[in-house]
């Protein structure tokens, strides 16, 4: 189905192609062991997701136990301060603190029905290992994640929720000890157990079908948004972008629609020019990380580059592939925004609104208040993805307040 | 080389009755300099070829062992022309059919088509793609076959028997068939999960079988030889690579152990 007719854009994609693409970029690209799972996991979501009693039990859960909907809150003190009316899509008030929760229930959901019994997952900043350990308690599954060993550091207050989650949280310490080698991990664990064990990753990235599932079980950001408005439509759509789960979530019900700019938000770490940063878009090229062809940063031989930014949400070499798909069509642009300028957005929202933003999501926010000039009248909805509860230490290190 | 020579090597050691042994080093280990030694003296001690790695910055097929050769050979100045130039000079040196080993990545980065060129030009006789299923093998299967190189594909215990018809159909050079579920690795064990693999994909086609991961001692490779017409052994070699004080001796000492086993 299309939604682009008129705009000279897109066309947005309800699914994958049979190869798993959008567009040029996905697929599968998984060690042969890991092939029959990924096409039982394809075959299996695509029928529980037409199965009324798997999508019931899905919202029920999003309704009565992670607190859904989110509300959508006239940020009056922020739109007065930068002179931009903002609306925030309050994802930040979901159980356990960020958009994170609704693919981990969902995909828990999934595995029980695939009749699996262990759940492992990757984690960067945290926010999707605690999910998916939420996840994994509230279904009775075993639950292991892997984490870099540079991520344990500066996310302790998640590492310490997992573990009171009864999940065995195991330290990566190949690589930078980031989010990538996470991933890595987690890839390799599921190379063994794949018969016994699902793989919740935690973005819209990994090979097919992991990026429409992921969107599929993200996508209800935007649907709310789009009730929540009543009519009206937002001039623009902002959301930070690492894989990019929250960004794909909120922008595919708007993508594609006549007269809405949806941005996504890279991080642009110490600055592009330093080499030191998360833009995977904005300063990477096509390759293949994780099981998808995608942007990413790689050099000449396509070694994977090391990415960098303050936020370990954000800080991964490579992005989703619908994301890529996206920025070629023009369906969304993606900007970048500095560690330094991503502080200041921590520090806008927590004065004017009350409310102290997860390092990730402030890149949004920075984004929109330093293009406040070319915003002006104009309408802005941004996705709140998740609270900075976990990034507080970090933040008062860095700007000296201890 | 190309692709005929290991056609060649499958036919003979079926036409004597043996198993063929294909070592796997990273190219660079033990170190730069010791490199192309350590291949020579593999083939002396009896491999029949060699699958050479060529070192990538996130192998997620592979284990410890091979993860931190690949790591320390990419800081050691190890690069793609620098791992066909190892694998030109040991061609050149043993007269061994070699395969390039390498991710999707670097194939897809480079190009298929030049990719499999420079491997060919480095002397090759095929090539192993570790995250590249039947799905995706499309594009390298039409360079590999252009540059007259084989490419290898890979079997698991978990790939179903209707599935092994469609691998066998796009005519690898021979089936790489994962012994162990997991990552590369040195295991224990000796477990019944090759074995029954080896006579499910030998129930579907003739194409020569060569079975790897998790294969480490002359025990484990003497258990599976009859079932297959090769084993790879790698993180048992490598391992000496990256710990040994000398290590070419004890490589050497290793493959004729593993090599011994098989004939």
């Amino acid at each position: 189905m299309m939604v682009a007719a008129g705009t000279g854009r897109g066309p947005r994609l309800e699914r994958p192609d049979e190869r798993g693409r959008f567009g040029d970029y996905g697929g599968m690209f998984a060690p042969e062991t890991l092939m029959p799972a990924l096409e039982q996991l394809a075959a299996g979501f695509a029928e529980a997701w037409v199965d009324p009693g798997f999508t019931s039990e899905f919202h029920h859960l999003l309704a009565t136990y992670t607190g859904r909907p989110t509300p959508l809150q006239s940020a009056d003190h922020l739109s007065r301060e930068i002179g931009v009316r903002v609306l925030l899509k309050r994802e930040d008030l979901a159980h356990t603190g960020a958009h994170k929760i609704n693919n981990a229930l969902g995909q828990a959901l999934l595995t029980t029905r695939m009749g699996k019994s262990r759940l492992i997952a990757e984690t960067g900043a945290g926010q999707h290992g605690v999910a998916t350990a939420t996840a994994a308690a509230y279904a009775g599954l075993e639950c292991l994640v892997y984490m870099g060993e540079k991520d344990i550091e500066r996310q302790a207050l998640n590492v310490q929720r997992m573990r009171m989650l009864g999940t065995d949280v195991v330290p990566v310490t190949s690589g930078a000890g980031t989010l990538k080698d996470a991933v890595n991990e987690a890839m390799r664990d599921w190379v063994r157990t794949v018969e016994t064990t699902h793989y919740i990753i935690g973005s819209v990235v990994g090979p097919h079908p992991f990026p429409w599932i992921v969107r599929e079980f993200q996508k209800v950001i935007g649907e709310e948004s789009l009730g929540q408005l009543e009519g009206e439509m937002p001039d623009v759509v902002v959301a930070c972008v690492g894989g990019g789960s929250n960004a794909i979530g909120m922008f595919y019900p708007f993508a594609g629609r006549e007269g809405v700019e949806l941005v996504g938000v890279e991080a642009a770490g110490h600055g592009i020019e330093t080499g030191r940063h998360g833009a995977s878009i904005g300063a990477g090229s096509p390759g293949i990380l994780h099981g998808a062809r995608t942007y990413m940063l790689q050099d000449d031989e396509g070694q994977v580059l090391e990415a960098h930014s303050i936020s370990a949400g954000l800080d991964y070499p490579g992005v989703g592939p619908e994301h890529a798909y996206y920025a070629d069509t023009g369906l969304a642009r993606y900007v970048s925004i500095t560690d330094e300028e991503a502080l200041g957005g921590v520090d806008l929202l927590s004065r004017t609104e009350g409310i102290i933003p997860a390092l990730e999501s402030a890149h949004a926010i920075a984004w929109v208040a330093r293009e406040a000039d070319a915003l002006r009248d104009r309408m802005v909805l941004i996705n709140l993805s998740g609270r900075g509860d976990k990034d507080v230490e970090m933040i008062a290190s860095k700007i000296g307040m201890r | 080389m190309s692709r005929e020579s290991l056609d060649r090597l499958f036919a003979d050691v079926r036409r004597e009755g043996r198993t063929a042994f294909l070592p796997f080093m990273t190219a660079g280990l033990p170190s730069p300099g010791e490199t192309v030694e350590t291949f020579i003296a593999m083939a002396e001690a009896g491999a029949d070829a060699f699958e050479v790695g060529i070192p990538y910055s996130d192998p997620l097929m592979d284990g410890p062992t091979i993860q931190v050769a690949s790591q320390r050979a990419i800081e050691q100045g190890m690069t793609l022309g620098g791992g066909f130039d190892v694998l030109r000079r040991v061609v050149e040196a043993t007269g061994r059919p070699s395969l390039a080993m390498s991710y999707a990545n670097p194939v897809f980065r480079v190009g298929p088509r030049e990719f499999a060129r420079r491997a060919a030009d480095a002397g090759a006789a095929g090539l192993i793609v570790a995250d590249l299923p039947l799905e995706e093998a499309g594009p390298v299967i039409g360079a590999t076959e252009g540059a007259g190189i084989g490419l290898v594909l890979f079997a698991a215990p978990t790939t179903h028997d209707e599935r092994l018809a469609r691998i066998a159909a796009r005519d690898p050079v021979f089936i790489y068939g994962v012994a162990a579920m997991g990552v590369t690795g040195e295991r224990e064990d000796v477990s019944d999960v090759p074995r029954r693999l080896a006579e499910r994909i030998r129930a579907v086609t003739g194409t020569p079988l060569v079975m790897g991961v998790g294969i480490g001692t002359p025990e484990q490779a003497a258990a599976l030889a009859p079932n297959v017409d090769g084993i790879i052994v790698g993180s048992a070699l490598v391992r000496r690579a990256l710990v040994s004080d000398d290590p070419i001796p004890e490589i050497s000492a290793a493959t004729r152990a593993l090599a011994g086993a098989l004939s």
